[in-house]
C-alpha cells in the first residue's frame, strides 16, 4: 500500500503525521520525504545516512564546431532553455526540463546531453523505518525530477508513506500520482478550509481515494467539519490543539513518544488506513 | 519603490498573517499574493475584483485516437511517463496522454510518424487585479492539477510592479510561496528585502538555513523574524544566532498568540485587532525600515 500525505496549505502537520504514523504502523515500512525543497522527516527519525545518491537531469551541451546556428533547437524548446538568434546555440540549463527534444531535432547532431546535478536522495534506517529523503540543491528550480527519483527508490513489496510538499501544483501531483490513498491534513481555520478545498479538487481530479485529518482541533471553528460532512469526505482523525504537541515538535520529538496519551489516536488511524488500503472503504 | 518579499521555507509559519498586517501598516502599498498554489491573502483583505485574465501557459499533447496506429514512438520518446498504453475494443493497441503528467515539451508531437498528436495551448488558471482597503492587490488562482506556477508567479509580480509604477506607490508587499524551488525563485526577482518568517522548531531551523542560502545565492538582503518564539525560547535563540551569523538582520519576535487565528476568523489582519502580538508585528515593520 502506498499512502500519500498532502495538504494544500503548508504547516498543517504533514510531517508530524507522517513520522508518527510511520511509528504507529508497528511494522517495517518506507517513508519517502518528497518535500524535496524543505525535507524535514530526518529531523524526527534519527539514523545515520546509509547511502547518498546524486540525482541529475540531462541538459544539452552544444558542440560549437558542429553548430551551424540554424536555430532549430531554439524554435523547438518549449521552455526557452536553448536559444540561437543567428549565432551558436546558447543553453540556459536552469530552465531545462530535460525532455531531450533539442538533441533530437538538431540537424547537425551538434547537441549531446550531459548530466546536471539537481540534488540527492539519502537513504537511512531508523528502527523499522526506511527513510528516503530527496534534497533539492539550493538555487535549483526543478523539484519534480528529483521527486520522481525518490519514488524510483520505492520498494513495491513494502508499505510506503509519501510525505508531499505543500500546495496543489506539479511537485504535489508528481508525489501523489500512483498512491493508493491520500490523507489530506488541514486545520479548522479559514486558510485551512480554503486550501483543503483546493486539495480535494486535486485528488478528485486524479481519482485517488482520500480522507481528511483535522489538526489543531479547537483552535478555530467547525467549518472544516461542516464542509467534510456536506461533501461526504471522511474525517479519519482529529488531533487537538495542544501546546505540548507544538513544543514536542519544536524539539524534534515524536508525539507518540513524548506524549503517550496520543498513541491510540495514531494507532487507530493506522488501522483505518490499513482497512481502506485493503478496499474496505475510503 | 521598494519591494518586500515575505517567505518562510517551511509552510504554515505565518507568512500570510504577517504579510496582511504589513499591507495595513504600509503607506500606499501594492499587494501581491505570489503563493498561487494555495493563495490565502484574499481571505483577509477581501478584494473587490477589478480585472480578470486567463493564464494560458505552454501546450498540452493530445493524441487523435482515429489517427493513432499504435506504433508507440510517443511512449519511447517521452521522458515524463505521460504516455499510457491502452487497448481498443477490437484488441488493437493505442496510446493516450495523461494530461496531468504531460509537461508540454512537444517531443512526441514532433516525432509521431503519423502526425497524430495535437498540441493545443493549455489554460492553467487566472490572475486578477483587485481593490482592497489597503490598496490594489494582484492575485491568482492556479488551475486544478495545473503546471507552471513559477510563470504565474512572474505575471503577478510584474503586474504588481506595473501598478506600483503607474500609481506612484512606494512599496510592494509580496506574500511568497513556501519552499525554495521554482515559484519562490520567481517571486524573489527584483526584491529590495526578503523577510523570512520562521518558527522555533527543528523544521523551522532547517528550512530557514536553506531559504537564507537561497537569498544569498541571489545576493538579496534578508531579515528574519521568529513567530511563536515562546513555544521554544532556546530554539529561538539558536535560530537567531544562526541567522545573524549568516548575514541576515534579526527583525524581531512574535509571541504565540491565539488571537492570530481569531483575527483570521473575523477576516481581519492581526494589526486590525487588539491582539497582544500586534506590538510585536508593529515593531518588526519598523525594523524593516521600508
Amino acid at each position: 500500500m502506498i499512502l500519500a500525505i498532502a495538504s494544500g496549505k503548508g504547516g498543517t502537520g504533514k510531517t508530524t503525521l507522517a513520522v508518527n504514523l510511520a511509528h504507529a504502523f508497528g511494522r517495517p515500512l518506507q517513508l519517502l520525504d518528497c518535500d524535496v525543497e524543505e525535507p524535514n522527516g530526518q529531523l524526527f527519525l534519527p539514523g545515520d545516512a546509509l547511502v547518498e545518491e546524486i540525482v541529475t537531469i540531462p541538459v544539452p551541451q552544444v558542440d560549437e564546431s558542429l553548430c551551424d546556428s540554424c536555430g532549430e533547437c531554439g524554435r523547438f524548446c518549449a521552455y526557452h532553455a536553448i536559444v540561437s538568434f543567428g549565432a551558436k546555440a546558447l543553453v540556459f540549463a536552469e530552465m531545462c526540463h530535460g525532455c531531450g527534444g533539442c538533441a533530437k531535432v538538431c540537424p547537425q547532431k551538434a547537441i549531446r546531453e550531459i548530466p546536471k546535478r539537481i540534488g540527492v536522495v539519502e537513504k537511512r534506517k531508523s528502527g523499522d523505518i526506511v527513510l528516503l529523503t530527496g534534497r533539492l540543491d539550493v538555487g535549483q528550480a526543478m523539484a519534480p525530477p528529483l521527486i520522481r527519483a525518490v519514488k524510483e527508490c520505492l520498494n513495491q513489496n513494502m508499505p510506503a508513506i509519501l510525505d508531499a510538499p505543500p500546495g496543489t501544483s506539479c511537485p504535489v501531483i508528481v508525489t501523489i500520482r500512483g498512491a493508493d490513498f491520500v490523507l489530506l491534513v488541514t486545520e479548522p481555520t479559514p486558510f485551512g478550509l480554503h486550501d483543503l478545498k483546493l486539495a480535494v479538487d486535486m485528488v478528485r481530479e486524479l481519482r485517488i481515494p482520500f480522507g481528511v485529518v483535522v489538526n489543531r482541533v479547537g483552535s478555530g471553528d467547525d467549518r472544516v467539519h461542516v464542509y467534510c460532512r456536506r461533501e461526504n469526505v471522511p474525517i479519519l482523525a482529529e488531533i487537538p490543539d495542544d501546546r505540548r504537541i507544538a513544543e514536542a515538535y519544536s524539539r524534534g520529538n515524536l508525539i507518540v513518544e513524548a506524549l503517550p496519551e496520543y498513541r491510540d489516536l495514531f494507532a487507530d488511524l493506522a488501522k483505518k488506513l490499513l482497512k481502506a488500503g485493503n478496499g474496505g472503504g475510503g | 519603490m521598494k519591494k518586500l518579499v515575505v517567505i518562510s521555507g517551511k509552510g504554515g509559519t505565518g507568512k500570510t498573517s504577517v504579510a496582511a498586517s504589513f499591507a495595513v501598516l504600509a503607506e500606499r502599498p501594492v499587494i501581491a499574493d505570489c503563493d498561487v498554489d494555495a493563495a490565502d491573502l484574499h481571505l483577509v483583505l477581501a478584494p473587490r475584483i477589478r480585472e480578470r485574465h486567463d493564464f494560458t501557459s505552454g501546450h498540452q499533447a493530445v493524441i487523435r485516437q482515429q489517427d493513432c496506429n499504435g506504433c508507440g514512438t510517443c511512449s519511447e520518446v517521452c521522458r515524463f511517463e505521460a504516455v499510457e498504453k491502452k487497448n481498443r475494443e477490437n484488441g488493437a493497441v493505442t496510446y493516450v496522454i495523461d494530461p496531468v503528467a504531460c509537461e508540454g515539451c512537444g517531443v512526441c508531437v514532433r516525432f509521431c510518424p503519423q502526425r497524430a498528436i495535437d498540441f493545443p495551448e493549455s489554460l492553467c488558471g487566472e490572475w486578477m487585479v483587485s481593490e482592497t482597503r489597503c490598496g490594489p492587490m494582484v492575485h491568482a488562482r492556479l488551475g486544478i492539477a495545473a503546471e507552471n506556477s513559477g510563470k504565474l508567479v512572474s505575471i503577478v509580480r510584474r503586474e504588481a510592479r506595473r501598478i506600483a509604477e503607474a500609481e506612484n506607490r512606494s512599496v510592494i508587499i509580496v506574500d511568497g510561496p513556501p519552499g525554495i524551488g521554482c515559484p519562490v525563485i520567481a517571486s524573489l526577482t527584483g526584491a529590495t528585502l526578503v523577510l523570512v518568517v520562521t518558527e522555533p522548531t527543528v523544521s523551522g531551523e532547517h528550512d530557514l538555513e536553506r531559504v537564507l542560502a537561497l537569498a544569498r545565492h541571489f545576493n538579496m538582503p534578508a531579515a528574519v523574524c521568529v513567530n511563536k518564539w515562546d513555544i521554544n525560547p532556546e530554539m529561538t535563540e539558536r535560530i537567531e544566532n544562526m541567522a545573524g551569523s549568516s548575514g541576515a538582520k534579526i527583525a524581531g519576535r512574535i509571541r504565540y498568540d491565539r488571537a492570530v487565528t481569531a483575527a483570521q476568523m473575523q477576516e481581519r489582519a492581526v494589526v486590525e485587532t487588539k491582539a497582544p502580538c500586534v506590538q510585536d508585528i508593529q515593531h518588526i515593520w519598523k525594523q524593516l525600515g521600508l
